[in-house]
């Protein structure tokens, strides 16, 4: 069933397929261009077994396809002509013990137990690893704790020499059941839960879920909230870019950017702090627009801040992409083809690094603001320069959008941005999708409510949780000494995957 | 080489001398509670409010738990008495869990439960993320960046436990962590200690209804310095870790920092 990504839909208006009928179209819609945003269990409200849910993105008509199955207990995998969906269908094995029969890579995602049967708990990361065997090939496993202050996570890499013929990561570490808890919270823990999602991207977490909100109950916002919003937004993306090209100047030893960006980035972290008194925006947002209004005066004081700041990263990332050195080291490291990309279904910064132009806030806005000079960055090269100066491009981009809508603010009805301190009642049986395009890329809540309005399913998908295969095929015959720098390009979170 | 000089003086000294010098804070920002003590009758607005059940209402009014607090300001709105008021304060660390619990009478006093001198010249730390979100993480990072300059106050974050004098956990501790956290612990030598940042480290915060969760660092270590928030500032943490450094010299009751493993 198409709907508009706006639309909340009536869940029994989605067509309860087979499960053959579901893997064919959802097979053939990929090979026709779409993508898939979800792939998730639906339980069935009197647990009498749990469905497959399947949302589509066609990025050129800007529309969403939904389908769904009964209960079962096993489907063919799709994995091998869809290669997107192969860690969906991991977590459908791993979550509602629903096997995608044929699946070749059939391990565990998050190492949790099943929220339906009883199947033992697995240890952390404990698994089958592909091995490449020989007299001169060795195995590095790193993790789950690494040298510097970062998230857990178990990497292994198959070597031959200095080489990386292959790099497996297994994650889970950082899984605290946050969906479970999400659809059994009572309305005050909402959102503080969603805004701990992953911490890095709290504004576009907490934007997909207002929207979600908002589109289920048609709750409207008002300019002025859209206007406040989309400054939060883009201070994360500013922030989190910033401290990123810092951190790929840092691994190339180009250390005036790294030093100087790691200030400029708390620098847009605290003119979010300024909006809300939180430096990652926690508590600023709420359904129907934001929890706190904004005057005349502040938004100029964080205009005149943003322009400031704005020259100071400019001139920062400029001189790096003037040093020879740098570029060298940058240039064809790391890289990931357009092929891979489109079959793994990369999204964001990482898939417009290999040329797809991919970009929520152009297919699927969450407002209905104009985007101005906006469009897509991409870059052909798929490698860490290529990330890196599609990072560059979009400090402009997000600089010019947030001071846009500063300056928009004043001349907007003051007060009219509040949105309600409380969750509105949901409606039975609907299913709605908020997606909003963090720094990192696509964050995509798919909520579906139960005959009490309750969730029956809340399904978060975090950018990285596509574009962790990603970086794996970036290491393919790169160098060890490669990794720091292609993670930093990429710098995935891993409790957004792990939720 | 030109363009990078030309850059770097355009670019200035950004480093805060801080403690003599302190930070200018968002005038949103909501730092240490303060609470009026009076009785509250039959009103429970915070308690309802609260995402994470740091209030309680005693006999003498209400009592905020910052380390189950987030910092969100709700139970102030909350409040129709006004009671509850955040004040601009960043310094919320505290050497004991009962410091954490801010009523109306006077703070409990920053006093050292333990030996720390020791640690006054060179204070290595180890960082491990148990199941944090990573916003505890990156402001806890951000004290290596030059407006904070860690390394000037003789304290560092270094990459192996083995080097290390004190673990900084954050995170509610997830089961997939609990065994790797232990085993950093373990590998630290003595006398070592453990700072936990973040409501979540501190008691689970949001987490502490997950099956999946432990309640933070402090169910399974013995946690010497606790600095709350959600996340904390990044001054916050940097005055908890000074906190440890500038610790006054022990009475001659004190017992030494932790030199062996609890149970």
């Amino acid at each position: 069933m198409e709907f508009g990504y706006t639309a909340s839909i009536d869940l029994n208006d989605v067509p309860v397929l087979s499960a053959e009928e579901l893997t064919t179209s959802v097979v053939a819609s990929v090979q026709a261009g779409r993508r898939v945003l979800a792939l998730f269990g639906l339980p069935e409200e009197d647990g009498s077994g749990v469905g497959l849910f399947c949302l589509l993105a066609d990025d050129a008509t800007r529309t969403l396809a939904a389908m769904r199955t009964a209960p079962l207990a096993a489907f063919d995998s799709m994995t091998p002509q869809c290669p997107q969906v192969h860690l969906f269908e991991r977590e459908l094995f791993e979550q509602w013990q629903i096997r995608p029969e044929g699946h070749p890579w059939l391990k565990p995602v998050r190492y949790c137990p099943p929220e339906v049967g009883d199947a033992p708990r697995p240890g952390p990361a404990e698994t089958q690893y592909y091995r490449i065997l020989g007299s001169q090939v060795h195995e590095v496993a790193v993790g789950p704790v690494h040298a510097g202050i970062i998230e857990p996570g178990h990497f292994r890499f198959q070597c031959y020499g200095e080489n990386v013929m292959h790099l497996e990561i297994q994650l889970g570490f950082q899984h605290r059941g946050i969906e479970k808890l999400i659809r059994n919270a009572p309305a005050r823990r909402l959102l503080p839960l969603v805004e701990c999602v992953a911490g890095d991207s709290s504004i576009a977490h907490v934007t997909a879920c207002c929207t979600l909100i908002e589109r289920l109950t048609g709750l409207s916002v008002s300019m002025r909230g859209q206007l406040l919003r989309r400054v939060a937004l883009e201070l994360e993306r500013l922030a989190n870019h910033t401290g990123d090209l810092g951190a790929i100047g840092g691994d190339t030893g180009f250390l005036p950017t790294s030093a100087w960006n790691g200030r400029i980035r708390g620098d847009f972290l605290n003119m979010t702090a300024l909006l809300c008194g939180n430096r990652f925006g926690r508590g600023l947002l709420c359904p129907g627009g934001v929890l706190q209004d904004v005057d005349t005066e502040l938004c100029q004081t964080i205009g005149k801040r943003l322009r400031a700041a704005y020259r100071d990263v400019r001139g920062a990332v400029d001189i790096m992409f003037a040093s020879q050195s740098v570029l060298a080291r940058l240039t064809g490291t790391g890289r990931v083809s357009r092929q891979a990309a489109t079959d793994l279904g990369l999204v964001g910064m990482a898939a417009r690094a290999c040329g797809l132009p991919r970009d929520a806030r152009v297919t699927f806005p969450v407002d209905d603001l104009p985007l101005g000079d906006m469009t897509p960055r991409t870059e052909l090269s798929g490698d860490v320069l290529a990330r890196a100066r599609v990072r560059s491009a979009e400090l402009n981009d997000a600089a010019a959008t947030a001071g846009a809508a500063l300056t928009h603010i004043p001349f907007t009805r003051p007060g009219e941005a509040l949105g309600t301190s409380s969750i509105p009642a949901l409606p039975a049986n609907r299913c709605a999708v908020g997606i909003a395009e963090g720094w990192r890329g696509e964050v995509c809540h798919v909520g579906i409510t139960g005959a009490k309005g309750t969730f029956r399913a809340y399904k978060i998908v975090d950018p990285s949780f596509h574009n962790w295969m990603g970086l794996a095929m970036a290491l393919r015959d790169e160098q060890i000494s490669d990794f720091p720098l292609c993670n930093k390009s990429f710098n995935l979170s891993y409790c957004g995957h792990d939720l | 080489m030109f363009h990078i000089i030309k850059e770097r003086i355009h670019q200035q000294y950004r480093t805060l001398d801080y403690p003599a010098v302190q930070p200018e804070l968002s005038p949103r920002y909501l730092g240490r509670p303060t609470i009026a003590a009076s009785p509250c009758g039959d009103c429970r607005a915070c308690l309802d409010a609260c995402p994470t059940g740091a209030m309680t209402v005693g006999p003498q009014g209400p009592a905020l738990d910052m380390g189950r607090c987030l910092f969100c300001g709700v139970c102030s709105r909350a409040c129709a008495a006004g009671k509850i008021l955040f004040t601009k304060d960043h310094r919320v660390a505290s050497f004991s869990r009962e410091g954490l619990i801010v009523t109306g009478d006077e703070p409990v006093s920053r006093m050292p439960l333990r030996d720390f001198t020791l640690f006054r010249r060179s204070l290595k730390l180890r960082e491990v993320s148990a199941g944090g979100c990573n916003a505890c993480e990156a402001d806890t990072n951000v004290l290596g960046t030059l407006v904070y300059d860690l390394g000037k106050f003789g304290i560092e974050f270094v990459a192996s436990p083995r080097h290390a004098d004190g673990l900084v956990v954050t995170g509610p501790v997830s089961e997939n962590m609990r065994q790797a956290l232990l085993d950093t612990y373990e590998a630290m030598p003595e006398p070592r200690i453990v700072i936990a940042v973040g409501s979540c480290a501190i008691s689970g915060g949001l987490f502490s209804e997950s099956p999946e969760c432990h309640n933070g660092a402090a169910a399974l270590l013995p946690v010497d310095v606790f600095i709350p928030g959600c996340p904390p500032s990044p001054w916050s943490i940097l005055d908890g870790l000074l906190a440890v450094k500038h610790a006054e010299r022990p009475t001659p009751d004190m017992p030494p920092a932790e030199t062996a493993p609890r149970p």
